[in-house]
Parts: structure tokens; sequence; C-alpha cells
């Protein structure tokens, strides 16, 4: 691992009283993807909203790039260059394609940067080009998590968190979406992946960390923990493909 | 001035009043009514907007949005008292209806910081009461300044002055350059909403807040910018509604913003041209309600319209989502 980029140390989290996150902690590096695993209601989610800001701690520290940001609002941080792609893509299904992308580039000033990033999104998805101006809730779950993800790309992440990009989305298509994980990482930006579908996230992932009601239990690189029968029996279910 | 042609005015607001006087012919009856009702539309077109931005981004119906409005006439009325020792003409009326609104901005502003924003996560109820809170309060100050009195205000402004068709009817240059304005504001903000940045943003929060946070838009600053631009609405209405009727009371807010809430239901709560759409035709409505069955009926009228609508169409004309019951 080259430089760790993401650092989290003994983070918590509740809602209410009840506590989602029992002190977790973990670490990404500048050239990785890691992957969060865990099954259903495990904290994956509470994890990625605690570290974007969209949640506050209750205890622990996120230091990003350096910066603690423990404390910093959601759009502060991704002033920073840390974009989250929540669950269930939420993109906004009342404005157009194009205008969903502007809107990922909402903190750039310069419009001539935010046509050419526009045009790269386009030409990385030539769906979305041919769509552009459509409503953004008429795309097929797969277009949409596309958008979802060129949405993210407009602000030029110098870290993603993607929250199950998989949901809902037709097997075939989930082979689409590791193979643009893929290529952003290959391209240099590190991701932490929080996924549900163990096969396909360790698949993609250096390291992984398996989540149990709010506490990492286990952790390894992803090819060992891929091949562990325990991750997949225990914590995980099994894979759907 | 204003004193000299009352005569005249006394006739017009005869014609106005939808004249049960066999003197006018139907061609003349409807063209005036036409006039009443677009200009009439114009203002509940103008404190609709505010209503349904506000309901838009943050479910709230905001019940002390009439009473900006009434809080703009009053402090135009104000300002142009202060202002008419130098300039008494359009400039000076100009001025003191800019001053209520950049004035009412602040205020609404103010009132979405302290009042609402501590509510953002409490119960809708708490939201809706605390805006009724608000509305007595705007209410109750006017009403303390002034004594609960009618003020009367009276500015260069001719309101007799203006086009004339035939001789009973016409439209004044007051009521051309009302309706001009509202059209102007309106193509304005529709330009906002649909080209910047941060109408966009207003468009995206509606539907997804943490979303946009996760963009990085300040979603707090959004919501206070609606506050602003709506309440800058209302007091132009308000502030064209003194000069227009040329009385100012603590109360006048409370029936409007019934009617603009209205409008905004009829067009679909929440969406922008709806709010114009829905005042613009609740306006004409009631113009044609008047003419119709009798001035007396106009308000009995309306809400029969605002009841029909949210029986037969909750989501009015462009509306999408249902409306939540509360
Ligand atoms: N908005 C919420 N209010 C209360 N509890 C919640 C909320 N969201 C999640 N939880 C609870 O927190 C725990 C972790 O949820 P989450 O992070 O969404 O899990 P995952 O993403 O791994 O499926 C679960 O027990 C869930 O029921
Ligand atoms: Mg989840």
């Amino acid at each position: 691992m080259a430089e760790v980029i993401l650092k989290v140390e003994n983070l918590q989290a509740h809602y209410g009283k009840i506590a989602a996150l029992d002190g977790i902690s973990f670490e990404v590096g500048s050239d990785q993807i890691v992957t969060l695993l865990g099954s259903n209601g495990a904290g994956k989610s509470t994890t990625l909203k605690t570290i974007s800001g969209l949640m506050s701690a209750s205890a622990g520290k996120v230091t990003f790039f350096g910066e603690d940001i423990t404390k910093l609002h959601s759009h502060e941080i991704v002033q920073r260059g840390m974009i989250h792609l929540p669950e269930g893509r939420r993109i906004f299904k009342d404005l157009t394609v194009l205008e969903n992308l502007e809107l990922g580039s909402f903190t750039l000033k310069d419009d001539a940067e935010r046509k050419r990033r526009i045009k790269d999104v386009f030409d990385r998805f030539p769906r979305l080009g041919e769509r552009q101006k459509q409503l953004g809730g008429t795309l097929s779950g797969g277009e949409q998590q596309m958008l979802a993800i060129g949405r993210g790309l407009m602000a030029k992440p110098k870290l993603l968190l993607m929250d199950e990009p998989s949901m809902g989305i037709a097997p075939l298509i989930v082979k689409d979406i590791s193979n643009i994980i893929r290529k952003l990482h290959a391209e240099g930006t590190p991701i932490l992946l929080v996924e549900q579908n163990s096969k396909m996230a360790l698949g993609l992932a250096d390291y992984g960390y398996v989540l149990d009601t709010g506490k990492i239990v286990l952790e390894g690189k992803g090819s060992d923990l891929i091949n562990d029968e325990n991750v997949t029996k225990a914590y995980l279910g099994v894979g759907e493909s | 001035m204003l004193h000299n042609s009352m005569t005249e005015k006394q006739l017009y607001a005869n014609i106005k009043s939808g004249g049960e006087n066999s003197l006018f012919t139907t061609y003349e009856i409807i063209f005036q009514q036409l006039i009443n009702g677009l200009i009439q539309g114009s203002f509940y077109a103008l404190v609709a907007l505010g209503f349904s931005m506000v309901y838009g981004i943050i479910k709230l119906i905001n019940f002390a949005h009439g009473d900006i409005y009434m809080t703009g006439a009053f402090i135009s009325f104000v300002a142009f008292s202060i202002i008419a020792s130098f300039s008494e003409g359009v400039v000076g009326v100009v001025l003191a209806v800019i001053a209520s609104m950049l004035l009412c901005a602040a205020i609404g502003f103010s009132i979405q910081r302290i009042a609402y924003k501590p509510l953002f996560d409490a119960p809708r109820l708490s939201l809706l009461i605390t805006a009724v809170g608000v509305s007595l309060i705007l209410q109750n100050t006017v009403m303390v300044i002034t004594n609960g009195q009618f003020m009367f205000f009276h500015s260069a402004i001719d309101n007799m002055a203006g086009v004339r068709f035939g001789e009973n009817i016409g439209i004044s240059f007051l009521e051309i350059a009302m309706m001009l304005i509202t059209a102007v504001l309106m193509i304005i903000l529709t330009l906002f909403i649909s080209k910047t940045m941060w109408g966009k943003a207003m468009r995206a929060i509606s539907t997804d807040k943490d979303a946009c946070r996760l963009m990085g838009i300040n979603v707090s600053k959004v919501i206070g910018l609606t506050f602003m631009i709506g309440s800058a609405l209302a007091a132009i209405a308000g502030g064209m509604a003194v000069i227009y009727y040329g009385q100012v009371h603590f109360f006048m807010g409370y029936i409007i913003g019934m009617k603009a809430f209205t409008a905004a239901v009829i067009g679909g709560i929440g969406s922008i041209p709806g709010a114009m759409v829905g005042g613009l035709l609740l306006g004409l409505l009631e113009a044609a309600g008047t003419q119709l069955i009798g001035s007396e009926w106009k308000d009995v009228f309306a809400f029969g319209i605002l009841i029909a609508m949210l029986i037969f169409r909750p989501n009015g004309i462009f509306g999408k989502t249902t409306i939540e019951r509360m």
C-alpha cells in the first residue's frame, strides 16, 4: 500500500440510543480497492454515511489525507475530494441526465471544465450521452447506476465510497459494473467498496473487511478471503453471483 | 392627485366590481373581468410561488407566507412615506418596493433560521404550528405599530391614466406595469430554476437532500435562499397591492395567503410553473365567478375550487407527488 489516504479509528455511530457501529477501524491506501462486506444490517451503509458526514460519529476519528474530517459537514468533505455514492443510487428522478451530472460538479465554478468533465462521462458511458435530455427516473437500473457513477466522477474524486453498486442490478450488468470499477481503479482512483455480493467484491478488492453487527470480525487480502469458507458461510451468506 | 380622480375611480371600481350595470356590453364586461382576473391572479401567483417553493423544499405549508406579503406592503408604505419627502413619483415608489423586497428577503431568511430550522427533524406538525405562530407575530407586530387601523397610501402615480378602449373599458398604465413586472419576475425565476446550478440544486433538494449533500451542496444555504426568493416575491406583490389598492391593514395577508395556497394547490403544490399558472387561473376563475354569481360569493367560490381540487385532483395540474396528510 503506497500511502494511507483514509484512516478510520474506533468509529462509533448510533441511531438514537441504538449502536450501529461499535468501534471499527480500517484503512484505505491510495492504490487500493478495499471492500467492506457483511450481511444486511451489519452496518456497512452506516459506516459510509458516518465517514462522509451524513451522520455524525458518536466516537472515533476519520482522517482523510492527513486531515481530521470527523466533525466536518458532508458538503465540506465533498470539497476535499471524497465522493460517496449512496446505496440505491439516489439519482434525481425529476431532473434530466445532464442536470444530474452537472450537479455532481456543484462545487466547481469553472463552466468550461464542467463541460469537459461531462464529455468525459459521455465518452465513458455513451448510453448517458444518448439519453442526456431524458429524466433520470426514466433510465433502467443499470443506466441509473452508470449515471450515479458518472455523477460521482464529475467531482474528480480522490476517493470513491461505493455502497452496493450491484444492488438491484441484473446479473449480466453486474459484470459491467465490476469492469467499470476495475477501470476506475486502474486509472488511479482509490475505492472503498461496500457490498453484500461478496463474490463480486472480493474479485475486485485488494483487501477486505467483514462487518457483523457493527464490528469488524475478519479481515484479509481479497484473494485469501475469497477462499475462506468461514467467510462465505458465517457472515456473507451465498453471494448472488 | 388621487383626490381629483375620485369620481372617475368610483366609476372604474363599479366596472371592476362586475357592475350589475346594464350600461356595459357583454364584450366590455368580459374584457374588464379579464383584466381584473389577470391583476388579481398576478398577486396570487407571486405569493403562491413562495408557498410552493417552500413546500417543495421542506414540505412545510408556510402559514406565515401571507403575512410576509402584508409585511411587504407595510414596509413599502413606510419606506415610501420616508422617501416621498424627496421623490414622490414613480422613482420613489419603485425605491420603496425595492427596499421592502430586500427587507422581506432578510425577514424571510431570519424566520427560517430562527423559527423553522431547529425543527427540520421534528414532526411536520411542530413546524406547521410554528408557522401559525410566526404568522401571528407578524400580524400583531404590524397591528401594534398601526394601532390596528387602515393606513392609506397616496403616491403621485395616477391609476386612472392608461389606455382606453371605448368609453367604459380600459387598462391603466399601472395595471400594465404590474402585469409586466409579474411576467418579468416569472421569467427570471424560471430561468434561475432551470439554468443555474443553484436553481438546479433547489429542484434536486426537493427530492433528495442527502443526495444533494453528497454532491457538495450546502443544503441549508439553498433552503435559506429559497425563503429569501419567496419572501422577496411576496413583498413585491405586497408593495404593488399598496400602490394599487391604496391601503394597508395588518390582516390583509390572511385571505391572500389562503388564496395563494389555493393557487399553489391548483397548480400542484411544490411546482413552480404550477404556482404561476394556478395563480393566474384562480384570478381568472374568481373574476368569472364574481361576474356570474356575484362578488359577495368570491371567496366561497375560490375555496370551493380548493375543496374540489383537493378531492378530485390533489396533485394539481403540474404536481407529481401525493400530498401528505397533516
Ligand atoms: N435510519 C435508521 N434508523 C434506525 N436504525 C437504522 C437506520 N438505518 C439503519 N439502521 C440500523 O442500523 C444497523 C446497520 O444498518 P446499515 O448500516 O444500513 O446496514 P447495512 O448497510 O450493512 O445493511 C441495522 O441494524 C439497521 O436496522
Ligand atoms: Mg446498506
